[in-house]
Parts: C-alpha cells; structure tokens; sequence
C-alpha cells in the first residue's frame, strides 16, 4: 500500500500521448500526471477520448505512441497483463462482469500482483451485498451491486494506482452516493486513483483536481479547490 | 439362458447396440467437450480434431511398435505428444487468426486435417494397423443379460471419468474460472494480468490432448487407420451442434445420449442408424439454434 503522506512523489505521468482506434486517431497528445494519494479526474464531453485514455494506460489499445511513466517505468509497449503486473488495474466502463462465474469467482478473478491489497473479508466489509451474493451468478446482481463488484474485484490485487471509468454512470443517486464514499475510503487507504468522469457533481465530491479533456488532449487543470472560481469555465468545457 | 424376442431380436442384440452406441457415444462426447473448449476460447472451429484424435491413435501404435512402450503408459503419453504437436500449430498458425471470422479458423483447421491425413495415407495406406488390447483388459463378464467384454466397459468407465474431470476442472477451480473469465472477455481477463495468449495454447493443448486420449482408447476396438478421424469429426460436429457450443456439460451429455440413441436406431431401424443423428440436428436447430444447453450469442 502507498503512504498517502507521500503525497508528492509522481505516480504516473502521461506524456504526448497519441491513441487510435483501428483507423481512427483518438488521443492527440495527452498530457496529464498523478502523483500518488491523489484523486484525479478526466472530465469531459462524450467522445472527448477519457476511456481511450484508459485504455491508453492499460495497454489495451491496438496502436499508441507517446510515453505513459508508472513508478518510473515505461508502459506504453508492453502489453496489458504486464502492465497490470506493475501495479495498475483497470475498472472498466461496462463493468465487465463475467455471466459464467460467480460473484466470489469475479471478485478473486484478477491475480494477486504485488502483496498489500485488501483481503477478500475486507472487501466484503465495504460491500455486504456482495456477500450475500457471492454464489450467484455475476450478471444476476442489480447495477449498484455489479459496480461494486467491479470496485471490488481490483483491491485485492495489490495494485497502487487505480483507474475507474464512470463508476457512476446509469446508478440511482443514493448508489452513486455509496461509492463516492467508497472512493474516499479508498483513498484515505492510500489508493491513488484515475477517474473518468461526465458528472461533474459527482467527481467533485472526490477528487483533488481534474484535467479537461476535448478532441484527445487536456484543455486545462482545475484544483478542486478552485472549482468554484472555474465554475462558468467548466460549463462552457462540458457544454451543460 | 432364457430369451425374450423383442420384435424378433433377442435382447442379447439390443444391449450389445446399446453397448457399441454408448462406446461410440465415450468417443463423442471426449471429442466434442474438446472441440467446446477449443471453440470457446479460441473462438476457432477445429475441423483438425478428427486428425489429431488419429494422431492419437498413430502414436500410441508408434509407441508400442518402434519404443516397445504399452497402452498404459500410452495413456498418458500420447495425449502429452499429441498435445504439444497442437500447441505448436497454435503458436505457429492458429493465433494469427484472432479477430478474423470464423470461417478462416474452420479452412485452415480443414486444411491442416487433409495433410495430416494425406501424410498418413501416403505411409500407411488406408487398411487399419491392429492394436491388441492389453493382457489386463482382455476377455469379458457375463452380465446374465448380455456379454461385456472388459476393454469396452472400460472405454466407457474411463471416458466418463475423464470428461466428468475435465468439467471439474472447467466449472469448479481457480483455472476453470480464469478460462471461463477468458471465454467471455479475453481482453478485459488480460488487462488483470492473466497472460491470456499463454492461456489460449495451453487450451488448445488440453483439447487436443483429450481427443488423442479418445484416439488411444480406440485403437484397439477400431483400429489404428488415417481416416479414423474423418469418418468420426463429421459426427461430433452435429454433436456439438446439438448440444450447443458454449457448454461442457451439455457436451457431454449429448455426446453419451447421442451414441445411446444411435445405437437403439441400429437395433430398431438399422436403416436410419447412420442419419439419426443429422436428423436431430436439424430437428433441434429448427426449435433451438443455440443448441440444447448453448447460450444464445
């Protein structure tokens, strides 16, 4: 587990990174880093190229260039398992909840990288639902419950930096509500984590700072602190 | 011993169809869980799997008549040998077709099939190589009711173990959860940091493994011939249509129930014993095209 006293030391710095889908050129440089304790947020409007990013990071892209730095190692080539390896996991928009396993098998799925993570009773302890559940199948949880799971599944693994894509998209409000508080947990834990946001109420209940993102590179950083001062900026970035 | 006549056939007759069906019913089922797994992860279907179980048989022939090795050790050996010749197919042509349609998997796996078993062929000709049963497994019980020869109430005991094995290790372990995991989502699997393409050969491997295993238990009661696997494949593959491609369970069930009802069509209506199977197919693609026990995709 990182020492969220820590709090200067660079995590991960991201730099010039270009992204593409098949033919499609997505990222056109991004430039953003992380250092570790901290929340950071990718904001922007849809297609903006936050999951690209992600998936930017996690190896998961069928081309990339640029340089992505994690505890001064070079990800960018290696692929997605061996990045996992060093200490990254990844919770995936559409959650990714496996129908033919059980809640326990998805929850123990990723393997243990490095010692540190959280124990599966722990995990439990944060998520009670999901010990009820934990013979069911994993698509038979409501979404609230399936989102849990897939927060969850990737504390075990000893993993420091951790990357969730719109872990609030499509949940009820008092849900979103319970894993914002989970997030905080989390990081009071000495998690350091990369959320993807559209909510823009909703990230800033948890990050310290938040990076813009329009056509595939960052726009600006705005301080949680200040975002009250940025307020009229951030509307006009997201466009609501 | 006294003879009931069943529409004039004593019933000696229907036990040993129903015998020779749940043999050929072993071989199907061993083959089609095999060719389940396979399409399951690999997203490939191996039409190479009825060469690969005649490899099976080859090799356990080679065994015994170059390196003087018995069926015993046969066993186990064969299926290794065997395994590691369809990894070595995976790495090297296989794996290059991911993403790609299913069709281009099916020609090349089609392919590999034909020279395998031309190369065969043009070595040994088309007539079957004998295999003897071993010493242990020779001779047969009388049940009262019919005559067992040992080798086959053998074929079937082990077969069934093996495939009820395979499904507990499928369903049940740490392993099975991971290729299951991989079944539905390989990218997101690897991104946890499984090594999925390591994970994708040793399936390969474990599938081929499982039909030279079939091939090696057959060789004594078929023969060892380079077309054993051709005349077989075409069968398995509506076994697998049947029983749908996604399940192992449901592969193993049909692959016995498929032989059982072969062989009672044999004993009932010889006529229609060798397209029984193909008229259920199409009978159960017409309700269910997802087959029996498949999931919808």
């Amino acid at each position: 587990m990182p020492d969220a006293s820590a709090a200067t030391t660079t995590l991960l710095t991201v730099a010039d990174l270009h992204g593409w889908y098949g033919e499609s050129h997505i990222l056109h440089g991004m430039n953003f880093e992380i250092r570790q304790g901290e929340v950071v947020t990718l904001l922007g409007r849809n297609g903006a190229g936050k999951t690209t990013t992600l998936r930017g990071i996690m190896g998961m892209l069928g081309r990339a260039q640029g340089s992505i730095q994690f505890e001064g190692h070079e990800m960018r080539g290696l692929a997605s398992n061996k990045i996992a390896k060093h200490g990254i996991a990844y919770c995936p928009e559409e959650r990714g909840i496996f129908a033919s396993l059980s809640v326990e098998e998805n929850l123990t799925l990723p393997p243990i990288v490095r010692p540190g993570g959280m124990t599966v009773p722990e995990i439990y302890e944060i998520f009670p639902n999901l010990l009820e559940r934990r013979k069911s199948p994993g698509t038979k949880l409501s979404g609230g419950e399936q989102q849990m799971l897939a927060i969850g599944r990737i504390l075990r693994t000893g993993a420091s930096l951790l990357l969730f894509d719109e872990p609030s998209e499509g949940l009820a409000p008092v849900i979103v509500q319970r894993i914002g508080e989970v997030i905080r947990a989390l990081k009071a834990k000495g998690f350091t984590i990369l959320l993807v946001e559209q909510n823009f109420r909703f990230a800033s209940t948890v990050a310290d700072r938040h990076y813009v993102v329009e056509h595939g590179t960052v726009i600006d950083m705005i301080k949680n602190s200040e975002i009250g001062a940025n307020a009229d900026k951030l509307h006009t970035y997201l466009g609501v | 011993m006294y003879v009931i006549p069943l529409l004039g056939i004593p019933p000696q007759v229907l036990f040993g169809q129903l015998l020779l069906g749940l043999i050929n019913g072993a071989f199907y089922a061993m083959l089609s869980l095999g060719l389940a797994v396979i399409f399951g992860l690999l997203n490939i279907i191996n039409f190479a799997h009825g060469a690969l179980y005649m490899m099976g048989a080859f090799c356990a022939y080679f065994l015994l008549n170059v390196l003087g090795i018995g069926y015993w050790p046969a066993l186990i050996v064969a299926p290794i040998m065997v395994g590691i010749f369809g990894m070595i197919l995976e790495r090297t042509m296989l794996q290059w077709l991911s993403g790609l349609d299913h069709l281009y998997g099916l020609l090349l796996t089609f392919g590999i099939a034909l020279i395998v078993q031309g190369v065969f062929q043009n070595y040994f000709g088309s007539s079957g190589l004998p295999y003897a049963i071993p010493d242990e497994l020779k001779g047969g019980m009388n049940l009262g009711f019919m005559f067992l020869p040992i080798y086959r109430g053998w074929v079937v005991v082990f077969s069934l173990i093996v495939c009820l094995l395979t499904w507990f290790l499928i369903e049940r372990t740490r392993l099975g959860a991971n290729l299951r995991a991989a079944t539905e989502n390989p990218t997101l699997v690897r991104a946890f940091g499984i090594n999925v393409p390591r994970m994708i050969t040793l399936t390969y491997g474990l599938g081929v493994g499982l039909a030279a295993l079939a091939g090696v238990l057959s060789a004594p009661i078929n023969q060892v011939r380079p077309l054993m696997g051709a005349d077989l494949i075409i069968v398995v593959f509506a076994v697998v249509v049947i029983g749908g491609m996604g399940s192992i369970m449901g592969s193993i069930i049909t692959g016995f129930a498929l032989g059982i009802i072969e062989g009672l069509t044999k004993y009932f209506y010889p006529e229609a014993s060798n397209t029984v199977v193909f008229v259920l197919m199409v009978l159960v693609l017409l309700v269910k095209p997802s087959g029996l026990t498949g999931r919808a995709t």
